[in-house]
């Protein structure tokens, strides 16, 4: 009884518990992996076990995509370099590049009141505490804690999960916080008269030092004036697939951003 | 004598290892909600049918994997469990001899306090849960407790587990 109350204040204050949570992880580690399996298996079997005109279909949309995305990718190039030309006029440093490693999410449920997920990537693939995870469409969350093997991520919809963020329209900074429920953020303390309309996006702004600038992470779907009210009420959807994604990236920057 | 009294340590810890999958098994999101407290159970079921084999170091250990499971603070449910433990050691001769229904009040009444004391650190260091949901995987523990008994005691009974 003593012991696990020590355990848990030495949790909570200090650091001094990760190496037994990690080697612990290693116990665990087997049977998240069992649980797992079912659903890899799944996804396995429908990419290998797929018809040949499907996947036919597939590759040819795959192609019509790449070939978009190469023209856009090529226009990104030029304000790429024409963005560069500017900063060099104006004599800032410019914009550092992100490597990313891509993890994927384990079938695996957690604390139902908690917005977190088991990645298959931990401290043997580089993956580092407070490592941002993105998807294809936005920002996911933070890595906060790192076993191994596995590491776990707060989403941004944690109740107690809190991003910094930029209207993408004019600039307007705020803070995102999570609800705790899936699709839902909220953005406290924005004044009546503030310049927020609905569908305005909100990416990062890079403050805190924790993301990097300049991702999606949500659309405005609710903003509510109250005059009696010294705050509005604004809600947000996140940008990325929260519950949908089974792949994500994880960004590590190769040296400090500086500050936008 | 030792050897034929300790018998059939594999199921047990089969039991356990299910028991943990089941609470790591993903559902869909109005599911995951109900789902019962797997370990609590079954550490109840070996409490009350093996108190001389399974006590309070095992439910403390089931419950510090539990922590890492469920990435909470280490030391939470390992402290809740071995409560529990220790209840239904102490108590196993009553309530061994109830009828299922009553047996299911002790479980839901035992599981109420596991997750009442879990709760309670929550609380201390700040992360609330703050819904009455909360309490659904005590009800639904006693709900399932008839057939989780009877399934674990074929188990025990096949397997002849002492």
């Amino acid at each position: 009884m003593l012991t696990s109350v020590a355990l848990m204040t030495m949790d909570h204050r200090q650091n001094h518990l990760d190496t037994i949570r990690a080697s612990l992880s290693l116990v665990v580690y087997p049977l998240q992996y069992l649980v797992d399996l079912p659903s890899a298996i799944g996804h396995w079997a429908s990419d290998n076990l797929s018809a040949r005109a499907t996947l036919q279909d597939e590759n040819q949309q795959l192609r019509g995509r790449q070939l978009l995305q190469e023209v856009r990718l090529q226009k990104l190039y030029a304000l790429e370099a024409e963005n560069a030309r500017l900063r060099e006029l104006l004599n800032s440093a410019s914009k550092v590049g992100e490597q990313v490693l891509i993890g994927e999410l384990l079938a695996v449920d957690q604390d139902p009141f908690r917005r977190r997920v088991l990645i298959n990537k931990g401290s043997d693939a580089g993956v580092f505490e407070g490592q941002p995870l993105l998807d294809a469409y936005g920002v996911l969350g933070q890595v906060v804690e790192v076993t191994p093997f596995t590491s776990n991520a707060l989403l941004i919809t944690d109740p107690s999960h809190a991003i910094p963020v930029q209207v993408n329209r004019n600039g307007l900074r705020a803070i995102a916080l999570g609800t705790g429920e899936a699709g839902r953020l909220e953005i406290p303390h924005i004044p009546n008269n503030a310049d927020i309309q609905v569908g305005d996006l909100l990416i990062t702004s890079g403050l805190g030092r924790r993301f990097p600038p300049g991702y999606p992470v949500a659309t405005i779907i609710e903003f509510e004036k109250d005059p009696s009210q010294p705050y509005a009420r604004v809600v947000a959807e996140p940008a990325a697939h929260l519950e949908r994604s089974r792949e994500v990236l994880l960004v590590s920057r190769t040296a400090e951003d500086p500050l936008p | 004598m030792t050897l034929i009294r300790h018998h059939g340590g594999w199921v047990i810890t089969f039991t356990f290892v299910a028991a943990l999958m089941l609470t790591m098994l993903p559902l869909p999101d109005w599911a995951a909600l109900f789902r019962p407290e797997w370990v609590a159970m079954v550490l109840i079921y070996w409490c009350l049918a093996l108190p001389d084999r399974i006590g309070v170091g095992i439910g403390w250990t089931l419950g510090l994997l539990l922590d890492v499971i469920k990435g909470a603070l280490l030391g939470q449910h390992a402290l809740a469990l071995a409560l529990v433990a220790y209840l239904t050691i102490h108590l196993h001769q009553r309530i061994r001899v109830f009828p299922l229904w009553q047996q299911a009040l002790f479980v839901l009444l035992m599981v109420a306090l596991n997750q009442m004391l879990v709760l309670w650190v929550k609380g201390i260091i700040g992360q609330p849960p703050g819904s009455w949901l909360y309490w659904l995987p005590s009800l639904t523990s006693m709900l399932l407790w008839p057939w989780a008994f009877l399934i674990l005691r074929d188990l025990r009974r096949t397997f002849q587990v002492r």
